[in-house]
């Protein structure tokens, strides 16, 4: 019979000591740092980046990845995002009653694996298993350490009219893909999320550019969610071109047919960067020469310091004003 | 497919193609000292419109008009407070399109009865409705069925299905709406100066060419069937001004790919098969005879009319213009409401609420501050 979690894994008695063991430490390992109740660590820096996010994804597995991977890559992602070198994750894990072990197993071994690509470590964690039915399989929590190297800071108030928006590849890949793995919508595509860790790619353009304004990653809202927020936020103009914008023929197949606008659709591997126009080329360079960053495009500019707003360039040569999305994107109907 | 796809929303074709359509605008406007008036009767090409720029860079050229083809926009409110209230009964599962989740009600929406507790389903197709009945025998699975000639053959489908696998437990509740009898109506009642209409390339793919010839032969009015790329929408507005230039008043099929002279012979044997005409409702309208589809007689059993008591008391007045709206006569920005007691988040007519909604185009796409 297939093993399967079971209230008494989250009741802190023997089996929760062995699925810890078993799958927990068989994969994360035991470190130095996780010999008492809280992880100890020192960081080489004063200035330390903190951040936490937690992990629902239905499903839990799908082309690309599963929420482990998220789970890693999204923390991971948020500290190196806000110019930080990520080192600690901690993980916690909410368990419904009847999940696979094998599943559970298979989620912990590709965190482990992705940590370590990311080049960081799992110190601490914590399980709890809840009844049948009241949560959808497994959630996961995430919250993780990175320390701010000296003079690698970003500088968004530097921002200026012609500075460049560049974004690292393809838009909206893991919004299709989780729409489609979800197989409601009868569309069927092999297309993989874009979810991965993005602190070796930053890293490479910070270790090399100065002029780096900001970065900001367009996970849930997509890419144009993101663009507002950091218009607002810094009181700036920002302008894309609708024919720059680099967007997979099947993301746009898919939303052509069910009526989503691949600008507000979720990315979980992709990051936002808006550099001095000088230093455009550089970067552009850098990204291309990563695995991640091969489709890395310039999309737009910085248009003024005045009014906090996005524009589109649309193909017609005109010009609308991108909003936030105002509730949920709906398919159409006829 | 999607290379082929691709050169219709060609950047450098649509510019020429811009230019041409500005080029034969200004020859009308010199000669009727107007702008041509020409009404997207489809609620995708008002969204296509705004969502490409067309509607704001013809401003000045073309008079683009709103029309009633938003299928939650033309529903009358009392069928919308019916649709919502079905699901306050015990042991129900209401299954709809996600268009009319959040449709505002008199007393509350469809989400909101849904965060409260109620099982409310967004489907994608409504079979994924018969679906669900046959796998919750102990619930009644209510399919809420609107929209015009595109959604009608599926809706068929489901109940087909339904009678094959003999599943006592599903019925729909239908609102359908056809396009004759609005386009007819508009025209009858002058609602609004239309030289000539943009015409819904989707519903046409059922309708056919041919079942538009009404509007040139008896209205003298041109109509030509649009795709909804950039290229194919800026080509059907050419088309249309040049009719307007030349005097002619024809019918053209400009979307030759999907849509033909017939139309779909199978999408219509299946509506005939299962549904006849009835008087329908609409927004701001009225009662317009034969204009929508219900359940034949001897199919009663699963017409959601016949097997739940619904009554609604008289909708909450409000100052929503969405009447007006919907029959082209005033613009989104006429309304005192929008954008203001009215957006996305907090809609208070349905306009604002579905993708197809003129409101929600203007406001997603061509608000300025």
């Amino acid at each position: 019979m297939e093993e399967r979690i079971s209230l008494a894994h989250g009741d802190g008695g023997e089996l929760a000591h062995k699925l810890i063991g078993d799958v927990f430490v068989r994969a994360f390992g035991h470190t130095e740092e996780s010999r008492f109740d809280a992880a100890l660590f020192t960081v080489p820096s004063e200035k330390i980046a903190v951040t936490t996010d937690s992990f629902v994804v239905k499903p839990v597995f799908f082309p690309g990845g599963n929420i482990g991977k998220l789970a890693v890559a999204g923390t991971v992602n948020d500290i190196a995002v806000s110019g930080a070198v990520p080192l600690y994750l901690t993980a916690g894990f909410i368990i419904e009653e009847g999940f696979k072990i094998k599943d559970l197993k298979e989620i912990a071994e590709t965190m482990a694996a992705e940590a370590e690509k990311a080049n960081v470590r799992i110190i601490a964690g914590d399980t709890k298993v809840v009844e049948k039915g009241s949560i959808d399989g497994i959630y996961i929590n995430t919250s993780g350490v990175g320390y701010v190297e000296k003079n690698r800071a970003v500088n968004p108030d530097g921002m200026e009219p012609g500075d460049s928006i560049i974004v690292n590849g393809t838009i909206g890949d893991h919004g299709i893909a989780i729409l489609a793995a979800r197989g409601e919508l009868g569309i069927q595509t092999e297309l993989p999320s874009d979810c991965a860790a993005l602190n070796g790619l930053i890293k490479n353009v910070l270790s090399e550019v100065d002029g780096v304004r900001i970065m900001r990653d367009p996970t849930r809202g997509g890419l144009a969610t993101t663009l507002v927020e950091i218009a607002e936020d810094f009181q700036a103009t920002l302008e894309i071109d609708d024919e720059l914008i680099p967007i997979r023929q099947e993301v746009q197949g898919a939303c052509d047919i069910l009526g989503y606008d691949p600008l507000y659709l979720a990315n979980e591997g992709k990051v936002i960067f808006i550099v001095k126009k000088e230093r455009e080329e550089q970067v552009l360079k850098i990204l291309r020469e990563h695995e991640l960053g091969q489709n890395a495009a310039v999309i737009g500019r910085v248009v003024n310091r005045e009014k906090g707003r996005l524009q589109l360039k649309t193909a017609l040569g005109t010009t609308r004003r991108l909003n936030r999305l105002s509730g949920m994107m709906l398919p159409r109907i006829c | 497919m999607q290379e082929i796809l691709n050169e219709f929303s060609s950047p450098q074709l649509s510019r020429k193609l811009l230019e041409k359509v500005k080029e034969s605008a200004e020859k009308f406007i010199e000669k009727h000292g107007r702008r041509p008036a020409i009404m997207e009767v489809c609620g995708s090409h008002t969204h296509a419109l705004a969502e490409t720029g067309i509607k704001k860079v013809l401003k000045d050229y073309v008079n683009l008009i709103s029309g009633p083809g938003c299928p939650v926009c033309v529903t009358e409110q009392k069928s919308i407070d019916a649709m919502i209230k079905l699901a306050d009964g015990p042991d129900r599962i209401i299954c709809t399109f996600g268009d009319m989740v959040r449709v505002p009600g008199t007393e509350q929406s469809l989400l909101e009865a849904k965060t409260a507790g109620k099982d409310i389903r967004i489907v994608y197709s409504p079979p994924d409705a018969v679906k669900i009945a046959e796998e919750n025998p102990d619930k009644e699975v209510i399919f809420l069925g609107i929209g015009f000639e595109t959604t009608i053959p599926i809706l068929a489908v489901a109940l087909q299905e339904a009678l094959q696998k003999n599943i006592k437990n599903f019925s729909m509740w239908m609102t359908t709406k056809l396009v004759e009898p609005i386009l007819r109506t508009l025209l009858d009642t002058n609602a609004t100066k239309i030289d000539g209409f943009l015409l819904p390339g989707h519903v046409s793919i059922v309708l056919g060419k041919n079942d538009y010839q009404y509007l040139a032969e008896e209205y003298k009015i041109p109509g030509v069937i649009a795709g909804f790329e950039p290229v194919e929408m800026l080509s059907s507005i050419y088309k249309l001004i040049n009719q307007f230039l030349d005097g002619r008043a024809e019918i053209e099929n400009d979307y030759p790919a999907v849509v033909s002279d017939e139309g779909n012979p199978v999408a219509k044997q299946l509506i005939a098969k299962y549904f006849e005409p009835v008087d329908e409702a609409w927004r701001g309208i009225g009662i317009i005879p034969k204009s929508g589809m219900d359940i034949r007689g001897e199919f009663a059993e699963f017409n959601a009319k016949n097997r739940f008591q619904i009554t609604v008391g008289e909708p909450r007045k409000t100052k929503c213009r969405c009447g007006e709206i919907i029959r082209g006569m005033v613009a989104p920005e006429d309304c005192p409401l929008f954008g203001k007691a009215c957006t996305p988040l907090k809609p208070i007519g349905p306009c604002m609420v579905s993708a197809e909604g003129t409101c929600a185009a203007h406001y997603q796409y061509m608000r300025e501050d």
